[in-house]
């Protein structure tokens, strides 16, 4: 069981970003991409997602044998994708805990209402997991957030949510060494035989609290080398050029 | 979101579209003429004063223009000849759901007005077409001399109270269609709450139109008497008829000194009606009068709650929501007049425009030279949620004099592409997100409902916007 990235090529208005692209993503696994500043790795996350601004001119996407390209966001996300956003979303006037709520009552089959307070006892647990203050149940949706509370508020969703598959755009930047280990022990806690996790990052830094099973270098649409995690110690120590150089040789 | 997808196609009405086959015993026919009058006028077996005022008001009424150069071209498809004026089974409101008539008690049972009188009202009228079929207030308020009586009645039995404040908050000639409705009007409610009388419990309205081609034009009259306390909430609906229903109410409130009255409006008509409605209060001294006001439906609605603040330290308020979805116009606001000082006025307007929709916010605010410590806050917001919806906002803020404090803001948002796609990817559907964003954007003024009424008001935009995506 896994994600499957055949030959993926996609393009946003008439700029092609992603040019041919494979990757394997087995359920049990946490896969690492890096990559130098518009490789176009928030591309492929946004593709996978099923973001609209972005058109699938050829390859093959599929989750556990379903083809995913044929659902829309809404049906991929109850089918298990998750993405935490890199820029996670304001909802003016809708609390945290509505919005979870909304969402987990969009899984559940028509007629049937979500178990409140089933519901909160688990918000809590999850919250407490990641230090998240009791009032933040009620706050709006990301409004107001510092960059480290909308990471953690991703993290939360997640946790509620329980995806058989994710994908964490960046889900370090802008987080301080706090709370890059608050939010990475909440990705590990999730860690499981029955889900797999691809995590999108710039630097080696996060890797060192989420430790990969592999590595793929991604740059100009495409994975050009696959490693273990060893692959991301060397790219901290000799940058990106050297992969490049090398391709290029 | 595609710009295509979010065209409004057909909109669940369906808790109100239905209607059953006219039985009436009194039909003032089609067309507006001095006859017209004279028919209501008998079939009510009026004094000759409220004859006279009828008469006089018609002329009024035809006198007038369209108000048209400032408001929407669209009043001139009111075809008034092809209207009717009045139907009634000449029926007596009952105080019992057991004595009336079938079809208008299942027509409220399926409303969910006699379940809803149970749980938490304390008086109800229920109007079918031009009269009150059924109309009851708690025992206790009665004893305390509380009058919940429609107005037909309130005319008769309390003429003195009546006609003191009847005309006096909206006189005839306010616009032209409070001159219509001065000429027609029949129904609504007339209340009086007794000095030091606060009712715990809302009063409530519901004004049904059952009939094709008719106008509904019932006249509200409130006094809250000194230091009494009173909340009063109307609904009402229509079934999809083919042909335009017109809704021309009149509600004038009177707050004496110390008085509170709330004024709550969820309005759901069908997307035929033209609902012209005037509503004023006045509120003599410490007098506070506030008009709760949500727009939903209708193909037109100008509607501008005002309060003129007579008193020293008198308190007014509009809150409201408008939601326009394709093909409707929601011309809504608020006036608030000080006319005395230290008088306090607060405005907090949302419109929500989806597909088509367009929504107005016109609002007056007028404080004159000569008074002292008046304030005002106006804050109007709209949010568009397609790039062909529409809004405009006309403040029209006149203070003079140097003593007071005005303070006005003023926000167009629109719900990204980026916002529905961060709900999508959690699960929502486009419906579900967009009545999420929308149920947020309303989230502050929903609270100010009664609770009630709120989960009402949650179920109507959830409708709304299940039916305005493709």
């Amino acid at each position: 069981m896994s994600i499957d990235i055949r030959d993926l090529h996609a393009r946003i208005d008439d700029q092609e970003i992603i040019k041919g692209l494979n990757l394997t993503l087995p359920k049990g696994e946490v896969h690492a991409i890096m990559g130098p500043n518009g490789s176009g790795k928030s591309t492929l996350a946004k593709v996978l997602s099923g973001h609209e601004d972005y058109e699938v001119t050829n390859g093959s996407v599929s989750m556990d044998g379903e083809d995913l390209l044929e659902l829309e966001a809404d049906e991929r996300s109850r089918a298990g994708l998750f993405l935490a956003f890199q820029y996670p979303h304001e909802i003016p006037g809708v609390s945290n805990a509505n919005f979870i709520r909304a969402a987990l009552q969009a899984r559940l089959p028509e007629g049937e209402e979500l178990d409140a307070v089933g519901f909160y006892k688990e918000l809590y647990a999850a919250m407490d997991a990641l230090e998240m203050d009791r009032k933040f149940t009620g706050r709006a949706v990301n409004e107001g957030f510092s960059g480290g509370e909308k990471k953690r508020n991703e993290i939360l969703q997640m946790a509620m949510l329980k995806p058989v598959y994710a994908i964490l755009d960046e889900t370090d930047s802008g987080l301080d060494i706090d709370a890059l280990r608050i939010v990475s022990k909440g990705v590990n806690a999730m860690r499981s035989q029955d889900r797999g996790i691809l995590v999108i990052t710039h630097y080696q830094r996060l890797l060192d609290y989420i430790v990969p099973d592999h590595v793929h270098v991604m740059k100009d649409g495409k994975i050009i080398r696959s490693g273990d995690k060893n692959l991301a110690l060397e790219l901290e120590e000799r940058g990106y050029d050297w992969l490049s150089e090398e391709s290029a040789a | 979101m595609s710009a295509e997808a979010s065209t409004a196609i057909d909109i669940d009405r369906s808790v109100g579209d239905f209607s059953y086959p006219e039985q009436h015993t009194f039909d003032a026919g089609t067309g507006l003429t001095p006859q017209t009058i004279d028919y209501i006028s008998d079939v009510k077996k009026e004094a000759d004063w409220i004859r006279k005022f009828r008469h006089r008001a018609l002329k009024v009424f035809q006198e007038k223009p369209m108000p048209t150069h400032w408001a929407t071209k669209d009043l001139e498809n009111i075809d008034f000849d092809k209207i009717r004026y009045y139907l009634s089974r000449g029926q007596q409101p009952t105080r019992s759901w057991e004595d009336v008539p079938d079809d208008m008690k299942e027509t409220f049972e399926r409303l969910g007005i006699p379940e809803q009188e149970r749980k938490f009202l304390a008086g109800v009228e229920a109007q079918f077409d031009s009269e009150a079929a059924y109309s009851n207030v708690k025992e206790s308020l009665e004893k305390q001399g509380v009058i919940f009586v429609n107005s037909t009645e309130g005319l008769r039995e309390h003429p003195e109270l009546f006609r003191k404040w009847f005309g006096k908050v909206i006189p005839t000639g306010d616009n032209k269609f409070s001159a219509l409705n001065s000429a027609v009007f029949s129904g609504g409610s007339f209340i009086y709450v007794p000095p030091g009388v606060k009712v715990s419990h809302p009063l409530q309205a519901y004004f049904r139109i059952n009939a094709e081609n008719f106008g509904q034009f019932e006249r509200t009259l409130i006094i809250a008497d000194e230091g009494s306390e009173v909340m009063y909430m109307e609904g009402c609906t229509a079934p999809k008829f083919e042909t335009s229903t017109l809704h021309s109410a009149v509600v004038e409130l009177v707050a004496m000194p110390h008085a509170k009255i709330q004024y709550v409006t969820v309005q759901n008509w069908s997307a035929n009606v033209f609902n012209l409605v005037t509503k004023r209060g006045m509120a003599h001294e410490n007098a506070e009068i506030r008009w709760i006001d949500c727009n939903i439906g209708s193909r037109l609605t100008m509607k501008y709650p005002g309060v003129v603040m007579k008193g020293r330290k008198a308190r007014g308020e509009v809150i409201s929501i408008a939601l326009a979805n394709d093909g409707q116009h929601q011309d809504t606001g608020a006036k608030m007049i000080h006319a005395a000082d230290e008088t306090t006025s607060n405005i907090v307007s949302k419109s929500i425009s989806v597909g088509q929709g367009r929504a107005t916010y016109r609002g007056q605010v007028h404080i004159p030279k000569h008074l002292k410590g008046c304030k005002n806050n106006t804050e109007c917001d709209a949010l568009l949620i397609n790039p062909k919806s529409k809004t405009d906002t006309y403040p029209a803020i006149t203070v003079r004099g140097n003593q007071h404090a005005t303070q006005h803001e003023a926000s167009v948002s629109q719900v990204s592409e980026d916002q529905i796609f961060y709900m999508k990817q959690r699960g929502l559907s486009e419906a579900e997100a967009m009545s999420l964003s929308v149920n947020g954007f309303v989230n502050d003024l929903v609270r100010e409902f009664p609770m009630e009424y709120s989960v009402e008001l949650k179920r109507l935009i959830d409708l709304e916007m299940e039916g305005s995506v493709g």
